[in-house]
């Protein structure tokens, strides 16, 4: 029972991380129809980013918004310069490309930084609080479940009330009918791109202290369960997003703990195709399945 | 071009039967780290003639394929530690890729775009879960010793390798080029270019895309053997995601869906890294830069060579060429103002 | 005096030109028709117009400024709103939502709210409806929600495409008379695509036949309506 209460904040707390990037991936599979396979490579570009600002500065705050600023400037400048001329290509092309810069900025990462993995520190203790001798919550989880929650409303906030995200969102479903009533899809693009980036940046911030640390492949693995977070939410709804990341970080906790912590990567192959060829439409669709 | 005789079996046969004598000349006038090179090269060339057949001509992505040279090359190490005897290995190493890839082509004849691909990604993350949850059939991140007996004569070990790998290569393209002139090429081809279409004309699609894959899996697992045999060993480190990577960039900058951009890629694989390197030792950096930059640069060019060649010429090296001089040649992938996806298309 | 006219248009999707040396002007407070049978290029015609689609020759000059170089989304700005083919209204919003997506780039919130009320007033049906989703509407409430949009960046010139298209004869004859209206009361003018050639005719002002890509007949509404031959040689009845 104390294990199981463990593991299950623990996969909880996976789970927030997971579900703000699954958040990411499906933002620009919206607006794009693009599953932006270099995600993690530029969640880990931004971390390194902040790596760098804390060490000058000590403040892991001051790091913390470098991250998020980059991110957002990442995202921005990989679709200007690079996604906006396969997104109209096969389907293909676009995920060839995001491969590419993977390889392009892990390497680069890779050569400024080295290829070891590096600790990053924590602002807040992960050490769980003790009630009733059972180790429960620490304050880091706190941290992670505050970021993600304020992350996810925000999001929700800016898409359903604000005209930048009916903008966004009318140029997700419609290009050219928005353009026609005078919205810059191009820029609606851009920015969400930017916004998505910067989310996964934060993801980043808030995974990578909890993992082995800094390493330009740092978060494969994270982009894995992501991905798979966002298929079993149906990739197409931000609401699945998040409830898919919880499940899965909650799935993931339970087989590292009841069976062993090297499995999870084959868990969560199983879980994707598990659900890929069950539910092609992810666990929550309403609707008649998509073509996958 | 009717110097060659029209019989497409006997002439791919000749052609690689000329290929191989003048590699087998070549192999004494190289020196010996030239010359596994070669055979490095050729290993590759497994991998990627079978990977643009699946991507190219069946429109099939898969980041996977690092993983089932894995499958083949772990096999061949265990089979060498069991029996020693090196072609019941490789042939033992094509086998299970054949099985593992029957399986993941399975799921992938129901699986799309970025879906096949998020799969296959997440098959190539899990090798390394493979090795150590069962450490002691694969020893984790140690990986297994590849046993290998004497060259034969006085064959020196670097040139019998050449000799093999170029012999296995050049068996898998010629097999290759005559499935893909055959009905299943064709059939692959229509399947790319539209299911619909393919099964209204008669085509079993999900039959032809495992097909593709099982047969694309059967390269890479031999691929991945003679690698083994090469390095006399393996280790997860050597088949990760990065080399489903740079397999994906050998065939995409060689030419989707062209055997000889499989040639082109395979080479730039081995010999990419070595002009990066003459590069490093030209940028004068300090030791410890030295060494992170020329660990990275080959990536970094990998990543941005994939890139370019995607946005600006997605036929790649043999697309050019084929501009250039024009013979024989299965089509390339369709250029995107062929195939519009956006809401633009009424008239 | 003529609000948007066209000189030389020639336009087509690469292969050969679908539009070839089309000339044509709207004048203000006027609506023109556009007729043709399917395929005769009224739509490329529009997105020529509109600059979805780039012509390959000739010019599109709107309030005596050439639009070459003006970017789409640029045009409502200026006043000129296009009404794409299939009622190219966003499914996945609401009523409201779509509304307020047309008048999302004045800055004027007030005039908004107000054309806003004025919008509703116009399309009843819309107001009942402002909270449902666009793929909950009938043919003829999209439509209207389609040119209630489009009215809702007041616009000088309206383009609109194929209105009556699926659209039962009650639906067509209220969209007709909607369109009267606004050129009556508001002045707008309106570029009208129509293979209903009937109603077209009983509401515009003049009216030009596209027939393969090319002008093949010009004049006043009225005109065309009773040149028997012209009917029969092209709008066939």
């Amino acid at each position: 029972m104390e294990r199981w209460l463990f593991l299950t904040t623990d996969g909880l707390s996976k789970g927030a991380v997971y579900a703000a990037f699954a958040l990411a991936i499906v933002l620009i599979w919206r607006a794009t129809r693009i599953v932006n396979f270099a995600q993690g490579a530029m969640a880990v570009a931004a971390v390194y980013v902040a790596y760098s600002v804390t060490a000058a500065t000590g403040s892991y705050w001051l790091g913390f918004a470098a991250a998020v600023l980059s991110g957002l400037v990442l995202g921005a400048v990989v679709e200007r310069v690079v996604m906006r001329f396969v997104e109209h290509a096969p389907p293909l092309n676009a995920v060839i490309v995001a491969l590419g810069l993977v390889l392009l900025v892990q390497a680069v990462l890779g050569s400024i930084y080295g290829n070891e993995y590096r600790p990053v520190g924590t602002p807040v203790s992960r050490t769980g609080l003790s009630v009733g001798g059972v180790s429960l919550l620490s304050a880091y989880d706190l941290l992670v479940f505050g970021a993600v929650g304020l992350v996810v409303a925000g999001l929700a906030l800016l898409f359903t009330r604000t005209p930048v995200g009916l903008r966004m969102r009318a140029s997700a479903f419609a290009p050219e009918v928005s353009r026609l009533l005078g919205v810059n899809v191009a820029g609606m693009l851009t920015l969400g791109w930017a916004l998505a980036s910067a989310v996964g940046a934060l993801a980043g911030l808030l995974v990578i202290p909890t993992e082995l640390g800094l390493h330009p492949n740092a978060m494969d693995l994270v982009f894995v369960s992501s991905f798979t977070a966002a298929v079993v939410g149906g990739l197409d709804s931000p609401v699945g997003a998040v409830v898919g990341g919880l499940a899965v970080g909650l799935v993931l906790s339970y087989v590292a703990g009841y069976l062993s912590a090297d499995v999870t990567p084959l868990a969560a192959l199983v879980l994707l195709l598990a659900v890929l060829l069950v539910r092609p439409g992810g666990l929550f669709a309403t609707t008649a399945t998509r073509r996958v | 071009m009717r110097v060659l005789p029209g019989n497409t079996l006997l002439r791919h046969l000749l052609i690689a039967a000329a290929g191989g004598a003048a590699l087998w000349a070549l192999t004494y006038q190289l020196e010996l780290y030239r010359d596994y090179q070669l055979a490095t090269a050729a290993a590759y060339l497994c991998a990627t003639a079978g990977l643009t057949v699946l991507t190219g001509l069946n429109g099939q992505l898969s980041l996977g394929h690092g993983a089932l040279m894995a499958v083949g090359a772990y096999t061949v190490a265990l089979s060498q530690d069991k029996w020693g005897i090196l072609s019941l290995s490789l042939a033992l190493g094509v086998l299970a890729a054949l099985a593992a890839g029957l399986v993941i082509g399975l799921a992938a004849a129901r699986l799309r775009g970025p879906y096949l691909a998020g799969v296959t990604l997440a098959v190539a993350v899990a090798v390394p879960a493979v090795t150590t949850t069962w450490s002691s059939v694969f020893n984790s991140d140690q990986g297994l010793p590849v046993a290998l007996d004497p060259p034969p004569g006085t064959l020196a070990l670097e040139q019998w390798q050449a000799w093999l790998a170029v012999g296995c290569a050049l068996g898998v393209l010629v097999l290759l080029a005559n499935l893909t002139r055959s009905r299943f090429g064709r059939d692959f081809r229509a399947v790319r270019d539209d299911e619909t279409a393919a099964r209204l004309a008669g085509i079993d699609v999900a039959r032809t895309q495992v097909l593709a894959f099982v047969v694309s899996a059967a390269g890479a697992g031999l691929g991945g053997g003679l690698l083994a045999v090469l390095t006399q060993s393996v280790s997860p480190g050597a088949y990760a995601l990065s080399l489903s990577l740079y397999l994906l960039m050998a065939v995409v900058v060689g030419g989707l869906g062209s055997l000889a951009g499989a040639v082109w890629g395979a080479l730039l694989l081995v010999f990419l890294p070595d002009l990066t390197h003459q590069l490093t030792v030209g940028l004068a950096l300090s030791p410890g830069a030295a060494q992170r930059v020329e660990g990275n640069l080959p990536l970094a060019v990998f990543g941005l060579t994939l890139v370019i060649v995607m946005i600006a010429a997605p036929g790649g090296l043999q697309g050019l060429l084929r501009k250039l001089v024009p013979f024989r040649t299965i089509t390339p992938l369709p250029k995107s103002e062929e195939r519009p996806v956006s809401d633009a298309q009424r008239t | 005096m003529s609000l948007l006219r066209v000189q030389g248009l020639t336009a087509g999707y690469g292969g050969a030109p679908v539009l070839s040396d089309v000339d044509f002007e709207v004048r203000a407070g006027t609506v023109l028709a556009v007729l043709g049978a399917n395929g005769a290029g009224k739509t490329t015609l529009l997105r020529s117009v509109s600059g979805l689609l780039k012509p390959t020759a000739g010019t599109v000059s709107f309030d005596g400024c050439d639009l070459r170089g003006v970017r789409v989304e640029h045009l409502v700005r200026r006043g000129l709103a296009h009404v794409p083919e299939g009622r190219g209204i966003v499914a996945e919003l609401t009523v409201a939502e779509n509304l307020r997506l047309g008048g999302l780039w004045r800055a004027d919130r007030d005039a908004v709210r107000a054309d806003l009320d004025e919008v509703y007033g116009l399309f009843p049906a819309l107001a009942a409806r402002r909270g449902h989703a666009g793929h909950q509407l009938s043919g003829g409430e999209r439509q209207m929600l389609a040119l209630g949009r489009a009215l809702m960046a007041r616009p000088r010139l309206l383009l609109v495409d194929e209105p009556s298209l699926g659209l039962a004869p009650k639906a067509v004859a209220q969209v007709m008379a909607i369109l009267r209206h606004l050129r009556d009361t508001t002045g707008l003018a309106v570029l009208l695509v129509e293979q209903n050639v009937r109603s077209a005719l009983a509401v515009a002002d003049e009216a030009v036949v596209l027939a393969l890509g090319r002008i093949a007949a010009a004049g006043p509404a009225a005109a065309l309506r009773d040149d028997t031959a012209l009917r029969h040689a092209y709008l066939g009845f």
